[in-house]
């Protein structure tokens, strides 16, 4: 089936015994409404002993589905229609109940993306973690040791208490570690990890990707690694496969693969991430078009053919074999050689209209200012310091992003900005020179209009009850003030600008992918006419090609409409894209704010730093790392002094932990709440 | 369609796809091939016929008394027997759907209404307005039905509009309750914060907004409520507070005729005891097909 | 969590100030003459109005509200009009009957129940789930009356196994007024079947495709044990809320059960009080049922704490 069947085992056909795991012409399929639905087909690959193998690819791509099959865990609809799957030399799929239990016991196991419900809410950690002992015979008293020592070993630093504690206890990061301990402690020589730092902040990911790593080392495991994130596989993994639409089409060492792909879908998967560079003022990002396709409606040939810019005749008639491109690689293309020659995508071409606003507005009243914004939610009894005294405005047709991990009190500060959430007392809001009420109930109705929202999960911003024609047309009623056929009007030219078609009026979300729910959210948005968005998370529930077109899409319309942008993301690439100012948030304080380039080129301050640093690079040499310690403080009850300072690797002494360093502006523009000079910062992150 | 969009579509996104006519259509479909539906809808069906066209179908009159033949047992020419007054049981067994088929629904139809409105109020302002709601709430559910169901016949007199007040009554707070379940969890999405940030009121944000996506729970309650509407109005005729004699009714009946058991008359009640039980069964399978079918 | 309990109490105390409110004013609002009932059609208007007088039912609604309630609170629930004496006793003995007749119910048919639930979501979308399901929906909606009278013609009169009144003779011991309760029982069996079965279901279905029992799975837990340690802990919690509250609601929803049985408990107790206009004993009866609900829905709230950690823990930090 695969050309690369026998490229990496030397021994040719001799038992398969030497790999971990090894994956044979894989089909698996749903069975959806009587019909099935071919999720996975032909997918073949291997896994050495104590290698690192990433399989990527988009959402939909059948990823998750091929280390269910591996575990023989699919959904009670789905099953491998053909194909063999070996780990460690047994044939997974003829195994008995008995058979398949010993092996998920000792052989392999598994780490997926959400640790909070990956463990029993109601059964207390050191016990869940202990089960994997006795089900290895091990007697209960020492099992519960053994447990002990294996918290230790995934760096948790207290394991005699977290082990006594409940699920809902810990943080995030925390759980992962106890679930990626549970999934060690056996010592299996298969571990499957399906994107175990996705739900986590930066920061603790950057540990746990750490912690994955040494792990590997230390007890040899082969790993099968799982990510939508090319960085992290990147940053993981020894070998690469990039799933798409159910095949595998490349194949590789990571190395290769990402600095020179041969499928022009990598090629144009690469080209969508925003790289450190690039900004919405000097170019549009590339994207991927058209839409993948349905399962059960595949293209007949080569799957990406109809979306890909270098298809010929050949691709449309002729189903590509895996191509053997070099030692160990393989790419499913005709025209694999000439893959980096996919061309741009049109508009991505050049930044194309001139931007006259962008001189012009920047010395301008501030378009809404907020002065001394602190908001406290009490929660059973605690009160939670959501921000504290933040102050922040923006100018007319720029972006303001914010940046920061969760409990940071950026989404606060958004909603603050909305009348969402009313602010604590002593805060004021002022729109265009005019006090702005605190609740949105208060507010006129030309407030409401100058202020609009694009929320991050568009499934939740959209009533899915409503036509994207209804959910269009009473914006513009209500905040357009537009009446009879002028709503029609406004409502083509509305859709048009941001590329939907008139043929999804009728639709309702369901029918729409994401990308383009979240296009009727812009859209909605933008109907009244707008002076500030803001944009919570946009992209991140989006594909990385779906996310390339939103960010274009916005960075068009600030440059048409003069829209200015409070622009929330945790991705740093996304935001230095479209951001021209930066403030960065932490405990719901505002530790730096300026420029953007200049917040990135630095000096930071020192939790800037770290949050640059965490970020997983697609570039050759990693960067010297600083790793933050420790969990994120509970914002009900923040650190004395600097609140960055039980983290921060950067530690003056005594000063940090007594006296809160006030945001003190350097230079021009740019200010930071710390007590290290600016100075003696830029020399220590020179070393 | 834009040529810079990829949308992307798992396995599982697309079971929840497809036009909403489509949808609808389908719903139907899956709603057709259960076996269990057909069987539910066949038994409603016949009932519902007896109750319309039941004077037509029934061989005698369900009133005209025979003293001559009281208390037969079944036979040819009594296939159900007779009861006390000679009156033909299968002719009163058949009447006796009308007034429960006409009672039910209104009930559960006047306790849904009122407990969705109540219930929209309570989850969509939470706070104050829910604590005091929902003590009332909590209070009305401690009232035994039989109480509420005695002071509405003092009050306001036998009659069958008594029965669907009563009903309503007692069904308001118990589908208030899972409606504002429904809207507490609803509210939180983004399209209601949307819903304000266009400056748009309570009421539209309540009615428009919200209640279109908690229909389907409402929908399933409301035909679960219809089974437990017919069980409470067989409940209360048997209590003599229902609907009242010479109407044939099976609730009454039993409670009239029971006494006759012990002489050892079975048939008095038991023709109208698995009236009751069939057309309880056939409600009860078509609502779990339509809740399956929903909640999928 | 001593704050959640004093919290929840608060409430329940808030919801019976509420509902002896509704009863009374419920009373107030009905036609008919207190001294008229029980004097009769042809007493005197002056002896009507004397025995008002002594009733105190004259008075303003505000001064006879707080007579009621205040003697009620301290255990004096007044003299009922109908009987003509104290209703305190009454009341206590047809309640215990009523509990008794309850417990019995409850004894058979939670295990039951449960196993079904718990049968079902280990076969969900299988013929027997279907089964369970329909048999539970249906036996839950079926009255009352009707199973009671299918099985007293079975029991009772065709086969004569058992007493078709649940009243035992006086003094009869443990094994023989089993043997008077067991077909009352089981219509209430019926009844709470379905509820039980259902919830537990539910419950079961949930947590079975929950990741912490794919978790428990690929740990390599043989099934049973990750289906006793992992599923049914977390499945059962809802369940057993859903328990304590029906005990509330099948206290007051005796009366059929009662009447088919001639069984002197508070159901047919307060529907008697009801239909002879004896308001004492109605507004007691009432308010001692709407007690026994909130106690259960209260029991039922802490349980769930206590098997919660969640709720456990956060209530005691």
């Amino acid at each position: 089936m695969s050309a690369l069947a026998g490229l990496e085992s030397p021994e040719g056909e001799t038992p398969a015994s030497g790999d971990a795991l090894r994956v044979d012409g894989l089909d698996v399929a749903y069975r959806v409404r009587g019909r099935h639905l071919t999720v996975l087909r032909g997918v073949s690959f291997q896994i050495a002993r104590g290698e690192s193998f990433g399989l990527v690819g988009e959402s939909g791509s059948g990823k998750s589905t091929v280390a269910l099959a591996v575990v023989r865990y699919l959904a009670r609809n789905g099953r491998v229609s053909g194909g063999r799957i070996a780990v460690d030399g047994s044939d997974v799929l003829g195994l008995d109940r008995e058979e398949l239990r010993r092996l998920r016991a000792s052989t392999v196991s598994m780490v997926y993306q959400e640790p909070g419900k990956a463990l029993n809410p109601t059964i207390r950690v050191g016990r869940q973690v202990a089960e994997v002992f006795e089900i290895a015979g091990v007697e209960r008293r020492q099992a519960l040791e053994r447990a002990e020592q294996m918290l230790a070993k995934v760096r948790i630093s207290d394991p005699a208490a977290v082990m006594r504690r409940y699920p809902h206890q810990l943080s995030g990061g925390m759980l992962q570690r106890a679930v990626i301990a549970m999934a060690v402690a056996a010592e299996p020589s298969l571990l499957i990890l399906d994107e175990p730092t996705t739900a986590l902040d930066a920061t603790v990911e950057a540990e746990v990707l750490d912690l994955i790593a040494s792990l590997r080392q230390e007890l040899g495991t082969s790993l099968l690694f799982i990510s939508h994130n090319l960085a992290v596989i990147r940053r993981m993994c020894d070998r690469v496969g990039v799933l798409y639409a159910g095949e595998m089409v490349e194949e590789g060492s990571a190395q290769q693969v990402f600095s020179d792909p041969r499928h022009p879908y990598t090629v144009g998967l690469l080209r969508c991430i925003p790289r450190r560079e690039a900004t919405k003022s000097r170019a549009r990002l590339d994207t991927i078009p058209g839409f993948l396709p349905r399962p059960g409606e595949l293209p007949p040939a080569c799957i990406f053919a109809p979306r890909c810019g270098l298809a010929q005749e050949r691709c449309r008639t002729e189903p590509p074999p895996m191509y053997d491109v070099g030692p160990g690689r393989g790419a499913r293309c005709h025209f694999h050689d000439q893959a980096q020659a996919l061309p741009r995508t049109p508009e991505a071409a050049a930044g194309d209209e001139p931007d006259p606003a962008q001189n012009g507005h920047r010395r301008g009243q501030p378009l809404i200012q907020a002065t001394s914004v602190s908001k406290t939610f009490s929660l059973d009894g605690q009160t939670i310091q959501a921000l504290e005294r933040v102050s922040m405005k923006v100018r007319t047709g720029e972006t303001l992003g914010l940046v920061g991990e969760s409990g940071s009190g950026k989404t606060t500060l958004a909603r603050v900005l909305l009348g969402l959430t009313a602010p604590d007392a002593g805060a004021e809001l002022i729109l265009d020179g005019q006090q702005l009420p605190p609740v949105s109930s208060k507010r006129s109705q030309a407030q409401h209009k100058a202020l609009q929202i694009v929320f991050q999960n568009p499934d939740s911003a959209l009533n899915r009850r409503h036509t994207v024609r209804r959910l269009l047309s009473r914006t513009l009623v209500k905040l357009g003030g537009y009446r009879g056929q002028e709503v029609m009007r406004r409502l083509l030219g509305l859709i048009s600008s941001v590329r939907l078609s008139e043929d999804q009026l009728p639709m309702r979300p369901a029918q729409l992918s994401g990308g383009l729910k979240q296009r009727v959210a812009i859209a909605r948005a933008f109907a009244g006419d707008p002076r500030l968005v803001v944009c919570d998370e946009p992209t991140s529930a989006l594909d990385v090609s779906v996310q390339a077109a939103i960010l274009n899409l916005l960075g068009d319309l600030q440059r048409r409409e003069n829209v200015a942008y409070v622009f929330i993301s945790h991705d740093l690439g996304v935001v230095h894209y479209l951001s021209d100012r930066i403030a960065v948030l932490y405990l719901g304080r505002i530790m730096e704010t300026g420029s953007a380039d200049r917040v990135f080129s630095g000096p930071h301050h020192p939790y800037t730093e770290a949050l640059l640093s965490a970020v997983p690079s697609l570039e050759d040499a990693p960067r010297e790392r600083i790793r933050l310690e420790g969990e994120i403080p509970s914002a009900a009850d923040p650190p004395s002094g600097c609140v960055f300072h039980t983290r921060c690797p950067r530690k003056l002494g005594a000063i940090c932990e007594t006296t809160e360093p006030p945001l003190e502006e350097s230079e021009s523009g740019h200010a930071m709440s710390c007590h290290i000079p600016l100075t003696d910062l830029r020399r220590m992150q020179n070393e | 369609m834009s040529v810079s969009s990829v949308p992307v579509e798992s396995a599982g996104a697309i079971q929840a796809a497809g036009a909403s006519a489509a949808r609808r259509q389908e719903l139907l479909r899956q709603l057709a091939r259960s076996k269990l539906f057909w069987v539910g809808a066949t038994i409603l069906l016949f009932w519902i016929v007896c109750a319309i066209f039941g004077s037509l179908i029934a061989p005698d009159s369900p009133l005209a008394q025979n003293l001559e033949a009281i208390n037969q047992a079944p036979s040819g020419s009594h296939l159900f027997g007779t009861d006390a007054l000679g009156r033909d049981m299968l002719s009163r067994v058949i009447v006796g759907s009308r007034d429960i088929l006409i009672v039910a629904p209104l009930a559960t139809l006047l306790g849904t209404v009122a407990g969705t409105a109540i219930g929209l109020v309570m989850g969509y302002f939470r706070g104050l307005v829910d604590e005091i709601l929902s003590r009332f709430v909590e209070a009305f559910l401690a009232l035994p039905l039989v109480v509420t169901g005695v002071l509405a016949v003092v009050a306001l007199g036998h009659s069958n509009v008594t029965l669907i007040l009563v009903i309503g009554v007692v069904f308001t707070p118990l589908i208030a309750r899972t409606v504002r379940a429904a809207v507490l969890q609803e509210r939180e999405l983004d399209y209601v914060a949307a819903a304000r940030l266009r400056g748009e009121g309570a009421p539209y944000v309540m009615f428009v907004e919200i209640l279109p996506n908690v229909l389907p729970p409402i929908l399933v309650e409301f035909t679960v409520r219809l089974g437990y509407a017919i069980f409470t109005v067989a409940a209360l005729s048997f209590l003599n507070l229902g609907i009242q004699p010479p109407a044939s009714d099976w609730g009454l009946e039993i409670s009239q005729n029971y006494g006759q058991v012990a002489a050892g008359y079975w048939w008095e009640v038991l023709f109208d005891a698995l009236a009751i039980a069939s057309l309880i069964v056939g409600v009860n399978l078509v609502s779990d097909a339509v809740e399956g079918v929903l909640e999928r | 969590m001593l704050r959640f309990v004093l919290k929840r109490v608060a409430l329940a105390l808030l919801t019976l100030w509420i509902l002896s409110v509704i009863v009374f004013l419920a009373a107030q609002v009905l036609p008919g003459d207190p001294g008229r009932s029980i004097l009769g059609n042809l007493a005197a208007p002056s002896a009507v109005r004397t025995l008002d007088h002594q009733l105190g039912v004259d008075k303003p609604v505000l001064t006879q509200y707080w007579t009621w309630i205040s003697h009620f609170v301290q255990g004096h629930p007044g003299t009922s009009y109908q009987y003509q004496s104290a209703i305190g006793p009454m009341l206590t003995g047809a309640l215990g009957r009523s509990l008794k007749l309850a417990a019995l119910a409850f004894i058979i048919v939670v295990p039951l129940g449960i196993f079904g639930g718990v049968l079902a979501a280990l076969n969900v979308g299988r013929p027997l789930d279907r089964l369970i399901s329909t048999v539970g929906l249906s036996a839950t909606t079926v009255p009352e009356f009707v199973s009671g009278i299918i099985l007293i013609l079975v029991f009772g009169i065709g086969l004569s196994v058992l007493p078709i009144s649940a009243t035992a003779p006086p003094g009869s011991g443990f094994f023989t007024q089993l043997k008077y309760l067991i077909m009352p029982a089981v219509p209430l069996t019926l009844i709470l079947f379905g509820y039980i079965s259902r919830m537990a279901r539910a419950g079961t279905a949930e947590a079975l495709e929950s990741d912490y029992a794919r978790t428990a799975t690929l740990k390599g837990l043989p099934r049973g044990v990750m289906i006793r340690r992992h599923v049914l802990r977390n499945s059962l919690l809802p369940t057993i809320t859903v328990v304590a509250t029906q005990t509330g609601y099948l206290i007051g929803g005796l009366v059929i059960v009662e009447t088919l049985f001639r069984y002197q408990g508070i159901g047919s107790l307060v529907y008697t009080a009801a239909t002879h206009k004896d308001f004492p004993m109605l507004e007691a009866g009432v308010l001692t049922i709407g007690i026994v609900y909130m106690v259960a829905t209260l029991l039922a709230d802490i349980m769930f704490a206590l098997l919660n950690p969640r709720i456990r823990l956060r209530a005691a930090e």
